[in-house]
């Protein structure tokens, strides 16, 4: 079993986002192995982007502290190869497909599974357009990630039959960040996918109460926190590791308590 | 060429979220479904000839001939159309489409707002919501622009991130997109970004070659031997050389913003200092550092400060079908300047850097050869601006 279906094994799954270098290296190196004891089950690494257009402004300033921090890919991976000595559990980069395809794609995903990455989410990379990075991911045994949005209905079971480790199911509209209210019928999304695939769901973009967590977390197999997680980093910076495990923990909670 | 999936050659494609899939797909059907509607044609070409004021001028540049001593020079008059540029072409063309669509709301980025005060334009006149996202840098700069499109009924968004500029005003446009398509259409504003865009801003620019073609044939009998225009994202330049691209004796020349020249960080030659790279939804080539990052870009022209440029013209470029020179601010300035004193027509600083190399390249021509220059837009709006360049301080 992958190390990211074993995030889902038996149990609903809290997924948290942290920009890699955000406000610097060492501190995400910390925070890593920190929030897996805090319970989080997958740890999603942002590559920063100086133009990450599915971002909202909480994101967006993540990284651009971390590039300012002097972040580079190189450096990220040499982190994720510290890291990966220190826990075992599954991380998933998140970027964009210009660093990626910048980089060389295969060299990339090559690197990727040296350093012990799991899987790759790529928001501007969608179903028509996966060619681009499927057959590198593939070669690389890195599983691609998949999502599905709220506008994506008839698209739903064509993506979920080729989706690979979880299917990142996008809530609501727009970008990412914190929401008071999440109106799509998740449940419904969920049922689509289902009926083709028993690959789990994740449900992403607005999540930040533990409230939020459960609701997400009963209909369907666990919750992913970003911006949420970015707030504190960027109130905290350096000194964040603490708080952001409390949060952690909390939400993990929650996101137990739907089971 | 595969149409169908947006390629030109390698370069092109849809690289946006999933979320935007489905809004870009229904444009696509909506698009190649009115395109050869009777009708449509008929309202868009009523709205271009007795709007826009086309067809556009033809103009023989006597004075600018006999100066430079070599191939007859001819301005193609974009800067005569209503709203002052090319632009209104596309936004009369998309702006119809979106009314078609059932939609009641249009956004767009903006770089100098030549395209926001376009869109603007047409939404007035066709009865639409209209929101514009522009860089605050850009708002700053170009204050009167700002009224312009708020006169025009228009809301105006400044984007305060990123380099707050042109690709800062399209990532935010995308995102007000992914957050509301139901009664919104993006009208983006050049040959760029996912398809169908670049396919559809062709198609609805190419009307420029289109005439050339035909006003050159009554003028002289046969057909120009370059066609030069400025490129930033590329839709003056892809209108113009659409028409000839068949014509292989047609040299099509890209002018791209050097700047303070291509060996100086503060350029925005695409073509000469730029990578392949995937970003704004095409495979194109891009102003990047060595890690994928956007470089922030420079130059005079606001409507040419792009990190990127369209598809169509990354495979022009890769295939030799046309050729790509950089043009500095100093070549583009002085060129300004000459086409004012000398044919009393002030262009945009934009197609200033067209007018440049035609100067360079004109007297290297024997005298019965032609070359088409796109006077894409009017330069008034840069009047001020020209004039801090050379030491004068005059504010909007």
């Amino acid at each position: 079993m992958s190390r990211i279906k074993k995030a889902f094994d038996n149990k609903k799954a809290f997924i948290g986002f942290v920009t890699g270098g955000d406000p610097d290296l060492e501190t995400t190196q910390e925070l890593i192995p920190k929030m897996a004891e805090a319970g989080a089950d997958l740890i999603e690494i942002g590559i920063p982007f100086s133009d990450p257009i599915a971002e909202g402004v909480v994101i967006q300033a993540a990284d651009e502290r971390a590039l300012s921090s002097g972040t580079t890919t190189d450096k990220l991976f040499d982190m994720v190869k510290r890291v990966r000595g220190k826990t075992d559990i599954p991380l998933v980069f998140m970027t964009y497909m210009n660093p990626i395809y910048t980089y060389g794609t295969e060299k990339f995903t090559k690197k990727c599974a040296e350093c012990g990455i799991d899987g790759i989410i790529v928001p501007d990379v969608p179903f028509e357009e996966k060619d681009e990075i499927s057959g590198a991911c593939n070669e690389a045994g890195i599983e691609l990630i998949s999502m599905i949005a709220p506008t994506s209905n008839e698209r739903i079971s064509m993506i979920a039959k080729e989706a690979q480790g979880f299917l990142y199911c996008v809530s609501s509209l727009g970008v990412t960040g914190v929401r008071s209210k999440i109106t799509t019928n998740i449940s419904a999304m969920v049922k689509q996918v289902k009926a083709v695939s028993d690959i789990p769901c994740a449900i992403g973009f607005g999540i930040a109460t533990p409230e939020q967590a459960k609701e997400m977390a009963s209909c369907s197999d666990g919750a992913i926190v970003g911006s949420a997680i970015e707030k504190i980093i960027a109130q905290y910076g350096k000194e964040c590791v603490k708080p952001v495990c409390n949060y952690v923990s909390k939400m993990k909670a929650a996101v137990v308590s739907a089971q | 060429m595969n149409e169908k999936k947006g390629r030109y050659g390698s370069y092109g494609g849809q690289y946006i979220p999933e979320t935007l899939i489905p809004a870009v797909q229904e444009l696509e059907r909506e698009y190649e479904k009115y395109k050869n509607d009777a009708d449509f044609k008929r309202e868009l070409n009523d709205l271009l000839t007795k709007y826009a004021g086309r067809p556009s001028l033809l103009y023989y540049a006597e004075k600018m001939t006999k100066d430079l001593g070599g191939a007859k020079i001819y301005l193609k008059r974009e800067d005569l159309n209503h709203t002052g540029s090319h632009k209104i072409n596309n936004v009369l063309g998309q702006v119809l489409l979106a009314k078609k669509m059932g939609k009641t709301r249009v956004i767009a980025e903006t770089g100098a707002g030549q395209h926001g005060v376009a869109t603007a334009t047409a939404a007035a006149l066709m009865d639409m919501e209209c929101e514009i996202f522009m860089g605050k840098e850009d708002t700053d700069r170009q204050v009167l622009n700002c009224y312009r499109m708020e006169l025009l009924g228009a809301k105006v968004h400044p984007v305060t991130t990123g380099t707050m500029t042109l690709k800062d005003a399209v990532n935010e446009t995308m995102r007000e997109w992914a957050s509301r398509m139901d009664d919104t259409l993006y009208v983006l504003g050049s040959v760029m970004g996912p398809h169908p865009f670049p396919m559809i801003v062709r198609d609805f620019q190419k009307v420029i070659g289109e005439e050339i073609k035909v006003q050159l044939m009554e003028a002289e009998g046969k057909l120009p031997d370059a066609v030069i225009a400025c490129v930033g994202g590329g839709s003056n330049a892809m209108g113009a050389f659409y028409e000839f691209i068949p014509d292989t004796s047609v040299r099509l020349i890209g002018c791209e913003a050097a700047g303070l020249g291509v060996d100086n960080p503060k350029n925005a030659a695409t073509i000469a200092n730029g990578s392949v790279g995937i970003f704004h939804g095409m495979k194109s080539l891009f102003c990047q550092d060595e890690y994928g990052q956007i470089a922030p870009v420079y130059s005079i022209s606001a409507g040419l400060d792009y990190p990127g440029i369209g598809p169509e013209h990354a495979n022009l470029y890769e295939t030799g079908r046309a050729q790509y020179v950089p043009i500095t601010d100093e070549e583009a300035v002085d060129a300004f300047e000459y086409l004012s004193r000398t044919e009393g027509i002030i262009p945009a600083i934009e197609s200033a850097h067209a007018v440049a190399y035609a100067r360079k390249l004109a007297p290297t021509m024997d005298k019965d050869r032609i070359i088409v220059v796109n006077i894409s837009g009017r330069g008034d709006k840069d009047v001020a601006a020209i004039a801090r360049y050379r030491g004068v301080q005059i504010f909007e």
